[in-house]
């Protein structure tokens, strides 16, 4: 998605008044940018606490800014920065961390980013995680507060077309429940029940705004009396099935089972690839398969 | 009209008014920074500069500097570290003029006062940025990436002011994690370093009014914890409050009589 991501902020974020720091990352992704946004890009070097002070100082001075790093280089690191510098004063800086989970692989866990989402939900920062690389354009016009870009991989079966951006969508219809997906996992499991038949199969739904609340009635309709399923890349707590079984608890809205598939972190103590990862996690197209299946992998 | 030394007087009484009505410690660090803070505010800066607390727990003499400019009312001041309050212990941004940030986590104004700086010129307005920090405050490594961001990219129009009171949260800086020579240490990032007592008003306008363009300067200024308090230069003065009896001398180190 970075290559999205770059296209869709030099379309449409390149006005002056937005700046665009990175904390020295972005090597054959940003180099467009940086010659589209000229003195407004700034390589903040590798200190991301000052990184995100500086961009909460550009903001309140009337700047919307992009501050961009590895996704736990980006969230956890400058964590007190981005709630007291950003958050307090609701300041308009996207915090874009790329490679959101295991999205970093065999680099190892200091790289991936399992808990982003529900620390920066915690912070009341805005967060949004593109299923799609479609996704992140329409995303970009809603930048006046602070936010988290959690930028992954577009895995969407091949050939297939995204509806148009809402915060939830149905990607694949099905007959039998409902799964929510964080991200990039709507691809995964689209491309993984895409060959089951609709009548035996859970509908997909792409979930890319986590912790949004308008959770569409064609989705609670779907899963009342019925199977819900949620997968997403980051672990449970905090993640978007606590967030979904709140909401969905407040509203009275009984599904007849409820099976999460999360990270696990590193249950046998070793590393891979981010489809290792997810794997592990019954997280890739098997896990998946069998999950809505009734089965265990 | 006052004099701006009649003026810093009323302000340090007020100030201490202040904590007594509230029971609130903190004095020392606020009273080794008040001179300081007074004349940059009274003196030095215009229209359109901007300032940034970073050492927060001064939040007391920044609050009597603005009401001392008018910024702020007596009834926001006797509502200080009390119920329902706008001014607590360390700055809140928001709704209070010329606060921009939430400050009071130590390390952060100077990144802050780099991106508000950074932004000025872009706009090439001749905005100046202040950021007033503590001495031990540059324990923190952000300082320090703050101070060569600032650096590299030639922020002239900022001013780090370091209030070296030589005291932090436990103990002295000395014996705790020692810069022995913070001048040279910053000196050797780039910066315009300047070094001024941090009491004599006329030097620290002085020095504040003597600034090279074409890149950040520090100016350290050596202070005294809790200057003209009884409990100067102690561990004391950055925590405990005025006794009824310590406060009315205090005041009238300033000829003030306590009541007014």
């Amino acid at each position: 998605m970075r290559n999205a991501f770059a296209a869709a902020v030099i379309s449409r974020c390149n006005h002056d008044d937005h700046f665009f720091l990175t904390g020295d990352l972005g090597f054959m992704a940003l180099e467009e940018v940086q010659k589209a946004f000229g003195a407004r890009f700034v390589n903040a070097g590798v200190a991301e606490q000052n990184m995100v002070g500086v961009a909460a100082g550009l903001a309140r001075e009337g700047f919307k800014v992009f501050v961009y790093s590895i996704a736990p280089f980006c969230y956890a690191r400058p964590f007190e920065q981005i709630r007291n510098d950003v958050c307090f004063g609701k300041l308009p800086v996207c915090l874009v961390g790329n490679g959101g989970g295991y999205g970093y692989g065999y680099m190892g866990p200091t790289h991936h980013a399992l808990e982003d989402c529900a620390a920066m939900n915690a912070l009341g920062v805005r967060v949004l995680a593109p299923a799609f690389d479609d996704d992140i354009a329409p995303m970009l016009t809603t930048l006046s507060v602070p936010s988290y870009l959690r930028l992954g991989y577009d895995v969407r079966p091949k050939g297939s077309e995204v509806p148009a951006y809402a915060p939830w969508r149905e990607v694949l219809s099905g007959d039998n429940g409902a799964i929510a997906a964080l991200g990039p996992l709507a691809g995964v499991a689209w491309q993984a029940l895409l060959d089951l038949p609709a009548a035996s199969r859970p509908s997909v739904w792409a979930v890319t705004e986590f912790g949004h609340d308008a959770i569409p009635d064609a989705f609670l309709a779907q899963i009342t009396g019925r199977r819900l399923f949620v997968v997403e890349e980051h672990v449970a707590a905090g993640g978007l099935g606590m967030h979904l079984a709140l909401a969905l608890a407040r509203r009275g809205v009984h599904a007849s089972s409820f099976v999460h598939h999360h990270a696990q972190g590193y249950p046998t103590g070793r590393f891979g690839s981010q489809a290792f990862h997810r794997a592990q996690s019954g997280l890739d197209a098997e896990g998946i398969r069998a999950m809505v299946q009734g089965k265990m992998v | 009209m006052p004099s701006f030394d009649e003026t810093l007087k009323l302000a340090k009484i007020r100030l201490l008014r202040m904590h007594r009505e509230a029971n609130s410690g903190h004095l020392g660090g606020n009273f080794s920074c008040i001179d300081a803070l007074m004349t940059l505010s009274h003196q030095v800066m215009k229209a359109g500069d901007r300032f940034i607390l970073s050492k927060g727990h001064a939040a007391g003499a920044l609050y009597v500097t603005l009401w001392s400019l008018g910024k702020l009312q007596e009834a926001d001041l006797v509502t200080f570290c009390k119920d329902n309050t706008l001014l607590p212990g360390h700055p809140s941004g928001g709704g209070i003029p010329g606060l921009l940030f939430s400050t009071g986590s130590l390390g952060h104004g100077p990144s802050l006062a780099a991106g508000v700086a950074l932004a000025a010129r872009h706009r090439q307005t001749d905005t100046q940025v202040y950021c007033l920090c503590s001495d031990g405050e540059w324990q923190e490594g952000s300082c320090w990436e703050a101070l060569a961001f600032s650096v590299h990219n030639r922020l002239g129009n900022l001013t780090i002011i370091i209030d070296q009171n030589g005291w932090q949260g436990f103990g002295r800086t000395e014996d705790i994690i020692s810069y022995s020579d913070l001048t040279s240490r910053i000196a050797a990032f780039g910066a315009d370093v300047q070094r001024a007592d941090g009491h004599n008003t006329a030097e620290i306008e002085r020095a504040l009014k003597n600034k090279s363009a074409d890149r950040p300067r520090v100016l350290i200024l050596d202070t005294v914890k809790g200057k003209d308090l009884h409990f100067a230069d102690t561990m004391e003065s950055h925590y405990l409050p005025l006794s009824e009896e310590q406060y009315l001398a205090a005041c009238s180190n300033f000829d003030g009589d306590g009541h007014s």
